[in-house]
This record gives C-alpha cells, sequence and structure tokens, in this order.
C-alpha cells in the first residue's frame, strides 16, 4: 500500500515538473563561465527583444564541467542542448562524425569571410562551417616593463628559450615577492600539456610521427621538457604545479610575475587596472622560440555549434548568427568599451582604430593567431591537425595522462627522462588499444 | 516469536526495497560487465566489437591501477584514523559542562553540511594556495617558508580536506556512545583510585568500541568513492599521487571517452569494494552482533 | 558522563580551549563567508584582510542577477526531500521486517545494499545515461529523485535497523496480545518510539542528498540541476574569482547549514547505528 503511496506521489512530483506546451522556441545554451560568456549572457535581451519568439536558457559550467556534459550527451544523442560552446579540439572530430549542424544560415550580412582564416579553417569540414568562433586566442608573453628597465634587458626581436631563462634568472627575485617567470604547471591537456606541446613544437618535436607512433622519447621532447622543469622548478613561483590560467592571472595581476606566458586573452585582464595592480607596467611580446618559431604559439578559440540532432536549428542558428557577428562586437562595445569586446576572431575589428586605441595589445594577438596554423605546427611533418593538441579523440585522455608525467616531473618525485618515457608508454598503449596499429 | 505469517509480512514489506536496490544493482551492472567486453569509445559510436578481456588486461596492467590502489587505501585508511582519534578527542571535549556548548557544538559539526565541491574549493584557494593563501600567511608570520600543498603533499591535503568533512561525523556519533556511559561505573572506578587516563582505557574505550565500528564502516563507504575534492584540487596529480580507483575510473570515462575500459574498472573496483566489504563483516560479526 | 568542574577558574580555562579547538575546525566557513564579502582584489591581499576591507554586497548582487539561484535552490529542496521521503517509506518497511522479523539471510542482505554503495558511479555513468535518455529523464526531476532515493536507500534501510533493533520486543508482543493488528502495531506502538531515529534518519539523508555531486551534474541541464550545477557555474571561470566563488559558496551551503543547526539536536540523538545500547 505504501508503495503505491509512494508511486503516487512520484508521479505528482512528476507532473509537477512537466510544463504545458509553449508558443516560444526555448533554446539551451550550454557555456563556459569565462568573462565573455558572462557577459553574453547579461546582453541577451538585445537579442530576445530583437526576436520575441525565441527564449533563452543558459546553463553555464565550468570549463572541465562543460566538456564533459556536452560530450556525454552529444556522443549518445542525448538531446539536452540546442546550443554548445565547444573548443577548437572538438569542432573538427565532431564535424567529421556529422554529430553537428552545418552553419549555412548565418544571414546575409553575416560575412563569413571575416573570420580569421586560420579558424576558420580549424571549424570547418569539406568547405562547410560547422561552429562559429565566439572568442579566439593564441599565446604570447606578458612581462613587466617596469622591472625590465631596471634590469637594462631590452627586447629585439622575438625571445629564445634560452634568453628568456637568463632574463627569469636576473628577475627571480622571491625574497622580494617577485618570481621569474609564471607557466602553467596545472595537469591536463588544456593546461600544462597546452604550454609544453608549444614548447615542444619549438623544439622541434611533434606529437606523433606520420605512423601515429608517439615521439615523447626523442631527444627534442626531452631539451623541451628539461627548459620547461628548469626555468619553472627554478625561477617560477612555489606551487607551480597547481597554477592554470587563473592562478598565473592572480599571480601576475598581484605584481609576483616578472614574465607569464598565457593565453593572449589575458592581456585584457592584466590591463584592467580595477584587477591589476600592475596595469599600467605591461609590455607584450610572441611566445618564444627555440630551434624554430613554427608552432610556438597555440591557437584556441571557443565556438558556437549546433547538435546535428537538434529540432531548433533555425532558431539557434539565429542567435549563434546574433553572438558572433560584428553588430555584436560593436554592442559589447557601446556598452562596456572597446577593450572588453570579444577578441581575435573577426579581422575587421584589427582594423577598427578604436579598437586598436583601446587595446594596447591588440597588435601582438593578431600576429600571435595570425602566425599559429593547426596544420603545420611542428618542424616535422606530422598526421594530425592543432598546434597544442592533436585533434584525435584519444588525445585528450593522453593528454591528460601525459600532462600528470609532466607535473610529476616539475614537482621533482621524477626525472625528466622518467616523465618522458613513462609518457611515452602510456600514449603507446593507448594508441595501441585505440587500434592505430 | 516469528509465525509463518509475520515471516510473510516481513518478506512483503522488505521486497521493495530489496527489488528496487537489485534492479537499481543489476541493470546498471549488467550493462557495465557487458561493455567492459567491448572496445567502445564513446567518441566512436556504432563502432563496438568484442574483444574479451583486453579492457582488464590493460586496466590491471595499467601501472597507475597499482598506484591508485595504494592511495584508495591510505586515504581511506588515514581519514578514519583522523577522524575516529580526532571524534573521540573532540566528543570528549564536548562532553564536558563548558560555557556555550551548545553554539560549540554546532560550531563543530557545521562541516559536515558542506559539499564536498565546496570544501574543496574554499581549502584549495583559500586556504591552501602557497602564494595568497590563509595557511601561507600564517607560515610567513611564524617565519617559515610556506608549505606548497599541492605540489609537496598532495595526499596529504586531499586527507586534510576529506578529514575535516567527515570529523563532525565521527564526533556526532561518537558523542552520542560518550553521553550514553553509565556515570556510576565511571564514579566506582573513581572510587577505587582510577586515574582519569586509566579510566578512559579500562571503561570509556571499551564502550566506544561499537561506535567506532559503526563509523568505520560508514565513512569507508563514502571514502572508497571520493572524486569531488581530487577533481576540484589536484586533478590527480602531480603525477599519479592523487590519484584514486574512482579517480582514475573517471580519467578512462570522461577524459578518455574509454567506455569500455572505465566499465572494466568499475567492475574491478567493485570487487575490491566487496572484498572490503567481506572484511568489514568480520569486523561488525564481532562487535554488532553483542 | 558529563564531568563537573571542581574549580571555576579550571571551567574558564577548560572552555577557552574548547572554544578555540571548536572555532579552528568552523574556520573555514567563517572565511568563505567573510571573503564573500571582499572585492576580488581584497580576497587575494596578502597579508589576508580580516574586517579593514571595503565590505561589499556586489558578489551577492551580481550572482543573483546573473543566475536563477532561487530556482536552483528550490531543485535542491525538491531533490533532497522528495527523494527523502521516498526513501523513507521504503526504508522504513523494510527495516522494520528485518528488524523484527530476521531471517538467516538478513545480516547478508544488508551488507549487500551497503556495498552497491561502494562502486564509483562514474563507472556505470554510461549505462545510466543512456537509459535515462531513453525514457526520457534526463533532466527531469523524478529521474533525480529516483536515483538519489536508490543511493541512499541502503545507508537508510541499515540505519533504521539498527535503531529498530534497539526497540524491545516484549512491547510488541504485549501489544499484540491485546489484539493489536499489524498497521495499528506500527502506527501506535512502533512509530512513536522510533520517531527520533526516523527524524535523524531523514535530516541525514537530506544532508547527502544535498551535497550530492556527480549525478546531479550529470544528469541534469537546467529545469532540474541543482545548487551542486549553481557552484560549478562559479568554479574556476578565467580572471578573479575567489570573492564571488565564496558568494555562490555561502548561498549553497547556507540552506542546509541552517536546516542542520537547527535539528542538530534531532540529529544526534537518533544517529547511533546500533551503537550505544
Amino acid at each position: 500500500m505504501k508503495h503505491i503511496m509512494g508511486a503516487a506521489f512520484c508521479a505528482l512530483l512528476a507532473s509537477g515538473v512537466a510544463f504545458g506546451a509553449n508558443a516560444e522556441t526555448k533554446l539551451t545554451i550550454a557555456t563556459v563561465n569565462n568573462g565573455d560568456m558572462i557577459r553574453m549572457q547579461k546582453l541577451t535581451d538585445d537579442f530576445t527583444s530583437k526576436n520575441p519568439d525565441i527564449s533563452l536558457e543558459w546553463v553555464t559550467l565550468e570549463e572541465n564541467t562543460l566538456r564533459q556534459r556536452v560530450t556525454t550527451d552529444i556522443a549518445t544523442d542525448g538531446g539536452q542542448y540546442d546550443i554548445m560552446t565547444i573548443g577548437t579540439y572538438e569542432a573538427p572530430i565532431w564535424a567529421k562524425k556529422g554529430w553537428l549542424a552545418p552553419l549555412e544560415n548565418l544571414g546575409a550580412d553575416y560575412d563569413v569571410d571575416d573570420i580569421m582564416p586560420a579558424i576558420r579553417s580549424a571549424l570547418s569540414n569539406d568547405g562547410k562551417l560547422y561552429a562559429a568562433p565566439f572568442y579566439a586566442e593564441s599565446s604570447m608573453m606578458m612581462y613587466r616593463k617596469d622591472l625590465f628597465e631596471k634590469a637594462g634587458i631590452e627586447i629585439n626581436g622575438r625571445l629564445t628559450w634560452d634568453q628568456t631563462l637568463d632574463i627569469a634568472k636576473k628577475l627571480h627575485d622571491p625574497a622580494n615577492g617577485v618570481y621569474g617567470i609564471c607557466l602553467r604547471g596545472k595537469a591536463g591537456w588544456g593546461e600544462n600539456m597546452a604550454l609544453i606541446t608549444t614548447m615542444g613544437n619549438a623544439y622541434g618535436a611533434r606529437l606523433f610521427n606520420e605512423e601515429w607512433k608517439p615521439e615523447f622519447d626523442g631527444q627534442e621532447w626531452k631539451d623541451a621538457l628539461s627548459m620547461y622543469v628548469d626555468i619553472l622548478g627554478n625561477y617560477g613561483p612555489p606551487g607551480a604545479t597547481s597554477n592554470g590560467f587563473n592562478e598565473n592571472l592572480s599571480l601576475f595581476n598581484a605584481g609576483k610575475c616578472a614574465m607569464w606566458i598565457d593565453a593572449t586573452v589575458a592581456a585584457s585582464f592584466v590591463t584592467n587596472p580595477k584587477e591589476s595592480k600592475v596595469a599600467d607596467k605591461v609590455g607584450f611580446t610572441e611566445a618564444p622560440c627555440a630551434v624554430t618559431c613554427t608552432g610556438a604559439n597555440w591557437l584556441w578559440a571557443w565556438n558556437l555549434a549546433i547538435p546535428a540532432s537538434s529540432k531548433k536549428t533555425q532558431a539557434a542558428e539565429k542567435f549563434i548568427s546574433w553572438a558572433t557577428s560584428k553588430s555584436y562586437i560593436e554592442l559589447v562595445a557601446s556598452k562596456d568599451g572597446w577593450a572588453n569586446v570579444p577578441p581575435g576572431t573577426r579581422m575587421s575589428l584589427y582594423q577598427n582604430q578604436k579598437y586598436l586605441d583601446a587595446a594596447p595589445f591588440a597588435i601582438k594577438t593578431l600576429a600571435a593567431i595570425d602566425s599559429a596554423d593547426p596544420i603545420n605546427s611542428t618542424l616535422k611533418p606530422k598526421p594530425y591537425v592543432g598546434v597544442q593538441f592533436a585533434a584525435i579523440p584519444e588525445f585528450q585522455g593522453i593528454g591528460t595522462v601525459v600532462g600528470q608525467q609532466f607535473s610529476a616531473a616539475l614537482a621533482g618525485q621524477i626525472s625528466v627522462d622518467q616523465a618522458l618515457q613513462n609518457a611515452q608508454q602510456s600514449t603507446d598503449r593507448t594508441m595501441q588499444k585505440a587500434g592505430y596499429y | 516469536m516469528s509465525t509463518r505469517a509475520s515471516t510473510l509480512a516481513g518478506h512483503v514489506m522488505s521486497a521493495p526495497s530489496i527489488i528496487a536496490l537489485f534492479l537499481w544493482m543489476i541493470v546498471p551492472l549488467g550493462m557495465t560487465i557487458y561493455f567492459s567486453f567491448l572496445r567502445y569509445n564513446l567518441l566512436s559510436p556504432g563502432m563496438e566489437e568484442w574483444i574479451g578481456f583486453v579492457n582488464y588486461k590493460f586496466f590491471l596492467t595499467d601501472h597507475a591501477f597499482f598506484a591508485s590502489l595504494a592511495n584508495t587505501l591510505i586515504l581511506v585508511g588515514s581519514v578514519l584514523v583522523i577522524t575516529v582519534i580526532g571524534g573521540i578527542l573532540i566528543g570528549l571535549m564536548l562532553d564536558q559542562a563548558i560555557f556555550g556548548r551548545g553554539i560549540l557544538r554546532i560550531l563543530v559539526i557545521s562541516p559536515f553540511f558542506i559539499m564536498p565541491t565546496v570544501n574543496a574549493l574554499v581549502w584549495k584557494n583559500l586556504l591552501m594556495n602557497p602564494v595568497s593563501g590563509f595557511f601561507a600567511w600564517i607560515s610567513m608570520s611564524l617565519g617559515f617558508q610556506p608549505i606548497d600543498w599541492f605540489t609537496q603533499a598532495p595526499l596529504t591535503a586531499i586527507i586534510i580536506m576529506v578529514a575535516w568533512q567527515w570529523l563532525p561525523f565521527a564526533t556526532l556519533i561518537l558523542l552520542t556512545a560518550l553521553q550514553s556511559l553509565d556515570r556510576d561505573q565511571k564514579e566506582a572506578a573513581q572510587m577505587d583510585g582510577a586515574g582519569p587516563i586509566a579510566i578512559f582505557f579500562y571503561i570509556t574505550l571499551p564502550h566506544l568500541s561499537r561506535a567506532i565500528t559503526v563509523v568505520i564502516l560508514i565513512e569507508t563507504i563514502f571514502l572508497l568513492t571520493v572524486f569531488a575534492e581530487i577533481f576540484v584540487t589536484t586533478g590527480g596529480g602531480p603525477g599519479l599521487a592523487t590519484t584514486n580507483i574512482a579517480f582514475l575510473v573517471y580519467t578512462q570515462a570522461l577524459l578518455q571517452y574509454d567506455v569500455g575500459g572505465a566499465s572494466a574498472g568499475g567492475i574491478v573496483a567493485v570487487i575490491l569494494a566487496n572484498i572490503v566489504a567481506i572484511f568489514l563483516v568480520r569486523l561488525i560479526g564481532k562487535n554488532l552482533d553483542a | 558522563m558529563e564531568t563537573n568542574f571542581k574549580s571555576p577558574t579550571g571551567k574558564i580555562a577548560y572552555s577557552v580551549f574548547a572554544w578555540i579547538v571548536g572555532l579552528a575546525i568552523f574556520f573555514p566557513i567563517l572565511w568563505m563567508a567573510l571573503t564573500s564579502f571582499k572585492s576580488e582584489i581584497d580576497a587575494v591581499n596578502m597579508p589576508p584582510l580580516f574586517f579593514d576591507f571595503n565590505w561589499t554586497l556586489e558578489n551577492y548582487t551580481g550572482i543573483l542577477e546573473q543566475s536563477n539561484y532561487f530556482k536552483f535552490a528550490m531543485n535542491s529542496i525538491i531533490l533532497s526531500f522528495g527523494s527523502t521521503i521516498i526513501g523513507l517509506v521504503f526504508a522504513v518497511t523494510c527495516a522494520w521486517a528485518m528488524a523484527f522479523n530476521p531471517t538467516k539471510r538478513t545480516k547478508d542482505t544488508l551488507l549487500w545494499m551497503l556495498s552497491t554503495k561502494m562502486m564509483p558511479p562514474v563507472g556505470v555513468l554510461v549505462p545510466i545515461y543512456l537509459m535515462f535518455r531513453d525514457w526520457g529523464l534526463l533532466d527531469s526531476r523524478f529521474g533525480l529523485i529516483m536515483v538519489l532515493f536508490l543511493m541512499n536507500l541502503p545507508i537508510m534501510v541499515w540505519m533504521l535497523y539498527t535503531y529498530f533493533k534497539e526497540i524491545p520486543k516484549d512491547i510488541l508482543e504485549a501489544a499484540r496480545m491485546d489484539g493489536a493488528t499489524l498497521p495499528k502495531e506500527i502506527f501506535f506502538v512502533l512509530l512513536p518510539m522510533a520517531v527520533p531515529g526516523i527524524a535523524s534518519t531523514m535530516l541525514l539523508n537530506i544532508i547527502l542528498a544535498w551535497n550530492e555531486a556527480f549525478w546531479t551534474l550529470n544528469l541534469t541541464t537546467s529545469d532540474a540541476a541543482p545548487l551542486t550545477a549553481f557552484i560549478a557555474s562559479y568554479s574556476s571561470p578565467e580572471g578573479l574569482f575567489w570573492a564571488k566563488l565564496s558568494a555562490a559558496s555561502t548561498l549553497a551551503v547556507a540552506p542546509i547549514l541552517v536546516v542542520g543547526w537547527f535539528s542538530q539536536k534531532q540529529l544526534v540523538r537518533g544517529l547511533t547505528f546500533g551503537a550505544v545500547k
């Protein structure tokens, strides 16, 4: 009897959940909790007033959680989201599998040709665009002009990692709370691996050779990882192994880093006097090279895409068109100022004098994004697409495990050789298990 | 006393729970066992193929497996020791007639109400951050180098966070048990000239043994699958320093999207859990049957 | 076995010591609440700022503007109470039967129930997700209530079983002699005696369900998303986030913390798991 009562109660609750038919189309949008997306969320009134028949439901999640949610959902065809925010890693894999709807009706004034070519090619498959870039970033070096000046250091042309090491030695002054260099040390394919892979590229290394065999046992990786462990381990802040983008940002903003190599989007944070103690003292330059500059800075974009199974493709495309358009950029500029517009996706932005005046980092950002090429990012030929990652489904797992080994090397738990050997071994196992050879 | 009718009634009444739990366990478990024999990457649907025990072979020969098994045991063991000893001490403390005992008890049990995710975020950022964290400030004020928790002692840091969360639970149960201790017995012992330490070891501790068993049992169930604290803070690293079995299965399932491998890992975890359960049965059989 | 202090100074000294320990345990929560009233830049200030900072509510107003806190909180309440109520119905009957009509297999069944809780949930995520998709339960409160109910059922049964077992059987016999029927036996004899145990089981279960962060995050999207999902939208964004995170965390734990504070006496009374004779 109680069982039945329980069931009845369940049914009651369930019926409370179901809501009646709704005339308007509700779009469920999954997105990352980064500042630019939060801003988009706040500006949605502009969209809904132009499209009164569409309502928006935001699902904002921290990056790792978002990624696992949207990937589980799209792979099992769960149909929970109408628009997903995905990275340049997922976009080509998913597009190839036919999981994304091509974006073909973005409107007459959308101007697809204005999208940065490197990013557009990363998001296209067979000539069709499968995701629209919301903002894009490369990596570059941010440094303290005042500290450089005091030590008499001048930057002429693009730095090498050896020169960077010398500067870090000179400026490292932990007694006064200034560390030579801040770099990502937190394990993860999108954290320390993003940086270390670009360092590897600079030293002439690659993730896989043409036969999909990993190459972590080569001399190039050894050079790159040794440099990383040396420079960050000896001239970095304490706790470097748990520092990701955010932790380094707080350090840099608090004036504790002489140099910091990270995402170009950091530029607008470190120059914002409300958040940064060193806002007027920051200089920008390219990420260092070693034996080559090819692939020495990464390329990443957050993009909006529609799952192929969505039944609301039309409305979703309307929204994507709005959020990634030139007029959205102008909308942000009018509300929050030009320095806060989503960067890196449209060439026209970098021809806009108002933006160039407001954003001292614009030219360097453009140069960095322009020079990153996901196809030709290594000295030797490679079978994969992606600068700081390989766009294959297995890479996330590989990057995570290898990233952990590298962070263990940084922590001094194991030697550089041991870390590379473990990385080689586990990657080899994964690739073998996945049937690459 | 059980007549046939009441036995029947007993079966009828316990059946819904048992059936519900049985279904909840057996349906996913059956699917998991099936998946564990497949090459099944979530990102390559439709490409599943039967590969026999390959997933098990890879999982069990992975050097990460033994590291994580060891970490799981260290984590569970350390937290149990800390919470039981801490719980007894705090229980004894709260059992005295002190000022503001009610409020104090509220303060002490509060950590139990905090979400593991929030717990981890607060400890990682506000407290243990080696540059701007509160502990770093304490170290520096005392003239020491701040401890770089997640590099120098990552597993210890996790143990501290988890122990903080579970200490109130142990305290509550042990305090309840302490309060039920017969005062006459204690007073009689005092009359006989027994000191407080002797009283503790010969009267209090034996009285607490059942409560301690319960704490160990319940906590073990939850501690075997600690996940949020690791996910939020260290991501299992550096290296494999903080990867436990639950986190290892997670990396397979949601980072490598290797459903086959994760299923095999899940099955191995279930088998290990059952070994622990058998061990616990022994423990409880002795202590709870009386 | 309360000790009475012989001298008032001893009591004071001991109280001071106890309060220091208690405050140290509570400190992380206090610090979180304090940080939630700071600006982001004050939150990372070194040395830490205790009271001499610009107190601000901007984190709270920002959060309430950005996300629908009350929707998340409402879902947390519905999920934790819903799963607890259903759980109680099942667990009380089950535990009652096990305690008063034990069979040879009762103990094994109980331990088997508990062992179902030891599997890492992530290992069965994909099977469960596929089933939820097929049954249309993704992002439904009903589906999550069922999951939470099943997850915590073993603990509830165990707790109630140990509590019921302590109820002297003679009383039931006596009631039966007086001709009480089974339902009457439960409602008029057993339940009044079992109330403390049921109350604390309920509270413990509400706490566990409120804090469950794996299924509630992975099986919901927006309609059914509780406070654990709310937290996930404030942890580690790009940029400084400590103050905002603290405010979001405070909002997420406040309801359950208050419930816990007010009901701690009930919680203590029944939280014995048979450990007290």
